[in-house]
């Protein structure tokens, strides 16, 4: 130990030598973290990036001296201060957990009990510890809270958690795990399932809270852009290898490790806008209304969410939707497939109209419109096969059985380049870039001639979702679909898309190519929407302002204004307020719907 | 099969021992039966055990092995096709109630609702005071009165699994309510819907062996395990084994299940996404 005690006058953390194995229920123990070692001094801040699987997160466990179920901490040095994480017994841990050492995981929503109050369990810890008395703990909070730049910090921990907003609850979580005045804080993901423009804030008060409070921090990320706001060194990982351990500038300007590079590579690719020319609109939305609840008497549903959207869908384009969640752009897609039937407007396919309601629609017109979702997590029934799940729309709209549709099923997983011999196995155990293939793929496999893809690659980390975006290319390519592709990330829609329209509110408030999308000038919330995402730079998230309130998803009924009024920052009073924002037509064929008249 | 059994905690594997104990009673005691079931052998009445009658001998002087061997097979097959029943049609309905429309759905659920509010016990006693007790009677009244608590479990789980994109992506396929309740929901609902029959079968075994205890059961000369205990009530004040073996029996073949199935619950959960 005295060893140790000498290195600890430098170094506040240390891992030497860690090495994590897991023990599957069936079979041989295997390593997922290899020899890791780092340190940190005090008030550092140390990134973990990595695709799933890199074992980041698990690293960052060990800090709390935690191993995940099936997982041992198996070899190696955790030092924090002046412990050894690795030879204290539970009781021991447990004292130091929240109180020296703390976690703020990736979902707040799942994190914060839903039946408590906010307050109480930010300053559970404390009380637990008893670190301060009950009062004290409170006003602590309260400070936190301020320190946050939560809105009304006196207030806010009387709240249940479901009364505040996403990125609210994740700087309330960060509270809870800051009331004791934690040396190490580990940061799991704390942004990953946040919108781009919370994002910001969040990173904003995390960022200060670190530097107020001189806490070490481990960031664990696979977004590389966000961590360059945040760490002061990051560590590359790969199948828990380290790849390279550089300080952030490093990491960014002059990557060594071709992996590193690849992550880097990923994101800067933005490809080419290519012109297509094959005009024949094979999805047509016209002045689409939908919303949930009953429908009034003016025919309108109880509770709106989209407000006259028109889009036209050519073959072997992409259309790309963008918002934040809450814009209605998930409700769109179900609009489109007839889960959700609009209340006004109409869908025509190839000149067809279609029946609002999917249980009206014929077989054929289902076979048309195929939806991948999001998650493939939940996409996939676990209890079926791979080649079940391919087979099935086989089945069901051309009638193949036996030989001919294993053979269809093998085309198909060839198609999406996944191995034929997955067709035997269950998708529970693929990983997340193979089961949104499998998601692909039984798309593709009715043969149909429009994809709706919503957020498709959101769940997935950077590399593998830039394998998918290739993936959709090359199938739109050859096979001519056209793809109505929903997604809050601003990039991805840039790099895929022929046409973009802009969501918020369930309104459209831009509408242009892909082209003129490329470059402003913007609506205002797609101004800021863009300014939102991170760049690759340490020091964007200083030079961004702060502008931003938390959306609700409460519309007035029959409001005609500007429905972005209250977020903007070029709002003209007496204009904005009061009357209905016109449509306006710029030079490159962009439209959008402001007051502002002089965007050129 | 024999690797779930190999993971069973020791609970599991003493549960799952007896109950195959039992389902050979069931299945063969009446072949095994030292002396025929019904015929008086003895001139004492409750002998104790040991000796020439291996567990004594009831109140008339029969012997209390052979009853006992002849009486399981009552008290597990008839809970047993009664739970299955129960359970089945409840699964059925749930599903088709979790992937129907809302109003659907809740005119089903009510309906449920207001079915489970009768007392199992009197609306046994109603019926049989209705129709007599036979084995088809029976049957029903027990189907019918745990139908609605297996309707109620298996809907629950099935709503939740009915809102998965999966089946969201068959419903935008076209797909008929049947594929989507069979095909999509059941194979994910179906490892708890097991653990619950398995509970129903034992609440059937107590419901029938309390109504053949009130002689409302199953008619002499046939006799269960309940009914053994009801005839032999007069010797429980010098500790007959003739009333203590069967009420020991019942508790046995109640506790394995029970601890089977606990273990069982254990062992699979959703996630894994069924075997």
């Amino acid at each position: 130990m005295s060893a140790m005690n000498t290195l600890d006058t430098e170094d506040h953390v240390v891992v030497k030598n860690l090495c994590v194995d897991v023990t599957p229920d069936q079979g041989e123990a295997f390593g997922i973290v290899h020899d890791v070692s780092f340190s940190l001094k005090r008030g550092e801040v140390l990134a973990l990036i990595g695709e799933s699987g890199s074992g980041k997160t698990t690293i960052a466990l060990s800090l709390l001296g935690y191993a995940r179920r099936g997982c041992a901490l198996k070899s190696g040095i955790v030092n924090v201060g002046n412990e050894n994480i690795m030879e204290l017994n539970k009781a021991q841990l447990a004292r130091l957990r929240g109180r020296k050492v703390a976690y703020v995981a990736q979902s707040a929503a799942a994190a914060f009990n839903p039946s408590k109050r906010i307050m109480d369990q930010v300053i559970e810890s404390a009380l637990l510890h008893s670190v301060m008395s009950s009062e004290a703990a409170r006003e602590k909070a309260i400070d936190l809270f301020k320190q946050l730049s939560l809105p009304s910090p006196e207030s806010i921990g009387d709240r249940y958690p479901h009364e505040v907003s996403g990125g609210q609850l994740q700087r309330l979580m960060a509270a809870m795990a800051l009331i004791c005045e934690p040396e190490l804080v580990v940061f799991d993901e704390p942004t990953t399932a946040l919108d781009v423009t919370t994002q910001v804030d969040v990173l904003k008060a995390f960022k200060l809270a670190v530097k107020a409070y001189n806490i070490t921090a481990v960031y664990v990320s696979h977004d590389l852009a966000v961590v360059a706001q945040m760490a002061d060194r990051i560590i590359v990982l790969k199948q828990g290898r380290v790849m390279e351990d550089n300080c952030t500038d490093q990491i960014l300007n002059h990557p060594k490790h071709p992996y590193t590079q690849e992550l880097m590579g990923a994101i800067n690719d933005d490809g080419p806008i290519v012109e297509k020319n094959d005009s024949t609109p094979v999805l047509q939305v016209t002045g689409v209304v939908a919303g949930y609840g009953k429908i009034l008497a003016n025919g309108l549903p109880q509770i709106p969410i989209l407000d006259d959207i028109s889009i036209n869908v050519n073959r072997g384009e992409t259309v790309g939707i963008i918002g934040e969640s809450g814009s209605g752009k998930s409700t769109f897609a179900r609009v489109i497939a007839g889960l959700l039937p609009a209340a006004k407007g109409s869908i025509t396919l190839e000149g067809l109209t279609l029946e609002p309601n999917i249980s009206d629609r014929s077989k054929k017109e289902c076979q048309q419109i195929q939806m991948v979702f999001q998650n493939a997590d939940t996409a996939l029934n676990p209890s079926h096969t791979v080649g079940d799940i391919i087979g099935r729309p086989l089945t069901f709209f051309s009638g193949l059985q036996g030989e001919p549709r294993n053979n269809r099923v093998k085309e198909i997983l060839n198609l999406v380049q996944l191995p034929a011999e997955l067709a035997q196995r269950k998708c529970t155990a693929l990983s997340g870039g193979q089961k949104q293939r499998i998601n692909l793929a039984r798309a593709l496999a009715a043969d149909p001639s429009v994809i709706i893809c919503d957020e498709v690659t959101s769940a997935l980390d950077t590399v593998v979702a830039a394998a998918i975006l290739d993936l959709l290319k090359d199938l739109q390519a050859k096979l001519n679909i056209a793809i109505v592709f929903i997604s809050h990330d601003i990039s991805t829609v840039q790099s895929l898309c022929d046409e973009v329209v802009v969501l918020y509110k369930g309104k459209k408030v831009e509408h242009g190519s892909g082209q003129a999308f490329s470059k402003g000038p913007y609506h205002p919330y797609t101004d800021l929407l863009v300014n939102s995402v991170p760049a690759m730079d340490p020091k964007w998230l200083d030079s961004v302002a702060e502008h931003h309130q938390d959306m609700s998803m409460f519309i007035a009924e029959n409001d005609e204004l500007c429905r972005f009024r209250d977020r903007c920052s070029v709002c003209i009073t007496g204009k904005c307020d009061t009357e209905k924002p016109p449509l306006r037509l710029l030079k490159n064929k962009k439209e959008l719907l402001c007051h502002i008249d002089d965007f050129e | 099969m024999f690797s779930t059994i190999k993971n069973l905690p020791m609970s599991g594997k003493f549960g799952f021992t007896l109950v195959v104990f039992w389902l050979f009673i069931a299945l063969f005691g009446p072949w095994l039966t030292p002396y025929s079931s019904n015929s008086i052998v003895a001139y004492e009445v409750f002998e104790r055990m040991g000796g020439e009658y291996l567990l004594g001998t009831d109140y008339l002087g029969r012997d209390v092995l052979s009853r006992l061997l002849d009486g399981t097979r009552y008290t597990i097959f008839i809970p047993l096709v009664a739970a299955a029943l129960a359970c089945s049609t409840g699964t059925l309905i749930a599903l088709f109630s979790a992937v129907s429309s809302k109003n659907t759905d809740e005119t089903i659920s009510r309906f449920m609702d207001s079915l489970i509010s009768i007392p199992s016990k009197i609306f046994a006693l109603v019926m049989i005071a209705a129709f007599g007790s036979s084995i088809p009677i029976l049957l029903l009244i027990t189907a019918v009165s745990y139908m609605p608590g297996s309707f109620r479990i298996a809907r629950a789980l099935a709503v939740n699994v009915a809102n998965m994109d999966f089946v969201v992506v068959a419903k935008s396929r076209g797909e008929g309510r049947f594929y989507l309740a069979v095909k999509e929901v059941l194979p994910n609902i179906i490892h708890p819907m097991l653990a619950d029959f398995g509970l129903r079968f034992v609440f059937v075994v107590l419901l029938l062996s309390s109504l053949s205890f009130l002689g409302l059961g199953i008619q002499p000369p046939q006799a269960d395990l309940g009914s053994l205990v009801r005839e032999n009530i007069s010797g429980l004040a010098e500790g007959a084994p003739a009333v203590i073996i069967p009420t020991f029996a019942i508790a046995t073949i109640t506790i394995a299940v029970n601890l089977l199935i606990d273990s069982l619950r254990n062992s699979s959960s959703y996630a894994s996404g069924g075997k």
